[in-house]
């Protein structure tokens, strides 16, 4: 592995522990690899325990539990309770899908910190379409139950074509649940999001409609509840500072032990992306070739080299430059300096045809496995 | 939000805070977010665990730093962390 100097790298401050690739639902945005059917094995008890002890002594204290989901791991509530041994603050993302009172009471008994439940729509019939799963009502429940024992309630919600034009049904079902935040998640466009694109992304219209909505709810329900709006980026003038910069702050497990500077990198090739299996968490953090790719700006090409933002955002994120521009050391397309930017536009003026009449492919392992390798 | 002097006052239970090592300051933590405090913020947000109100945390933090009149940056403090949610006040029933 490459050396490099470590008195002037920063610290991991989120570890997202993705336990599993199981999964009951079935979201055509998965954040989750499209090959994700076809990876090895998970890491047993015993390392996320070592993972999440060697995290902790380098500076990780927000620790995300996801997946999949994370709830198919029958060991959650051990590896919680290590966590929180450990002084994590400890953040449960799940579709609340087999999660029933008896695990609420335990989870929090081992010291979980908060529960985040996602509903894909505010309405029955396209939640459990969006999830390819029946779970509306037991989503909701579960809400009821997150709250009753106390945790801080998130509820996010993934924003996309199919259910923008219930943005305020979505603010209104929040509210009504006694959310104590509401993550409203405009979707990326990676993996299965990108693979299902001519389906998910709304028009420019539907996204000012919808945001407007939004931001005057904001005002509405200020005090007790808090509004996070994960922005549209293809609508953006400038990219998103991709992970605060790479390898300056998060640190992603996959469920196969493979370490990752952002969850969406395994795309990128060539990056060798080591394991856990192989390094401690320091040696991956400090020393791999993958976490110093793109550290600093010595890496960038023009434009953004000479760009005055450069420092802002980072020249954006590295897996969109790759999906779009095939060069994982471009400028981030979404930047109107871009000389890629037409590929945005592009797919923005996609959303003004006719519905596409591309097949929609649900996150599954059958999907997973026909569509790679 | 105006404070009253002798409202009791405590920390949010949807946040907790704590000191950590690798930064070297205390941390307000809550769901997917931290606020990172100076020594200032921290030693007044200490002193709110359900036992004190404004004035008795002007008093002990005077005592603590041999300081005098701080009641109106202490005011100030807590007053924002109330508006932003960080801490709550203890209403007798």
């Amino acid at each position: 592995m490459a050396g490099s100097e470590k008195s002037s790298l920063t610290k991991p401050r989120w570890l997202l522990a993705e336990l599993t690739y199981a999964c009951p639902l079935q979201c055509p945005y998965c954040s989750n690899p499209l090959d994700y059917a076809r990876l090895g094995d998970e890491l047993s008890t015993e390392e996320w325990r070592r993972v999440l002890s060697e995290a902790r002594a380098l500076g990780a204290v927000q620790l995300g539990l996801s997946g999949g989901e994370p709830l198919t791991r029958r060991d959650l509530a051990e590896i919680v309770t290590h966590a929180r041994q450990l002084g994590y603050y400890t953040n449960l993302i799940t579709s609340g899908y087999g999660l029933d009172e008896v695990r609420i009471a335990e989870l929090k008994s081992a010291g979980l910190d908060h529960i985040q439940v996602s509903i894909q729509s505010p309405e029955k019939l396209l939640n459990d379409e969006l999830a390819g799963t029946e779970s509306f009502e037991h989503k909701l429940e579960v809400a009821r139950w997150v709250k009753q024992h106390g945790y801080p309630m998130v509820l996010c919600v993934v924003i996309h074509r199919q259910n923008i034009h219930q943005m305020q049904q979505i603010l209104e079902m929040a509210d009504e649940l006694g959310a104590d935040y509401l993550e409203l998640a405009n979707t990326q466009y990676y993996g299965w999001a990108l693979l299902n694109r001519d389906h998910l992304l709304p028009t420019r219209e539907q996204f000012a409609e919808a945001e407007a909505i939004a931001q005057s709810y904001k005002e509405k329900v200020k005090g007790r509840m808090k509004i996070y709006y994960v922005v549209p980026d293809y609508y953006e003038d400038r990219p998103k500072a991709c992970m605060n910069g790479w390898g300056t702050t998060f640190l992603t497990i996959a469920p196969d032990g493979m370490a990752l500077p952002c969850h969406a990198a395994r795309e990128l090739p060539g990056l060798n992306c080591p394991s856990v299996r192989d390094f401690s968490i320091r040696e991956i953090w400090y020393e791999s070739a993958a976490f110093n790719r793109f550290r600093n700006y010595g890496w960038m090409k023009e434009p953004c080299r000479s760009c005055p933002e450069k420092e802002k955002d980072f020249g954006g994120c590295r897996c969109q430059a790759y999906l779009m521009t095939g060069d994982m050391a471009d400028a981030d397309p979404v930047c109107s300096k871009s000389p890629h930017h037409h590929r945005v536009l592009e797919a923005i003026a996609s959303t003004q045809r006719s519905a596409s009449d591309k097949p929609l492919f649900f996150r599954n392992a059958r999907n997973s496995r026909a569509l790679t390798g | 939000m105006s404070l009253q002097p002798d409202t009791l006052l405590e920390l949010s239970p949807l946040l907790r805070m704590q000191w950590e090592e690798a930064q070297q300051r205390y941390v307000i933590l809550y769901p997917e977010g931290m606020i990172e405090l100076n020594e200032t913020a921290a030693a007044i947000l200490e002193l709110c665990d359900g036992q004190h109100n404004l004035t008795s945390i002007v008093e002990k933090l005077e005592r603590k730093y041999d300081a005098s009149g701080i009641e109106s940056d202490v005011r100030e403090m807590l007053e924002s962390a109330l508006n932003n949610g960080w801490i709550r006040e203890i209403i007798a029933h």
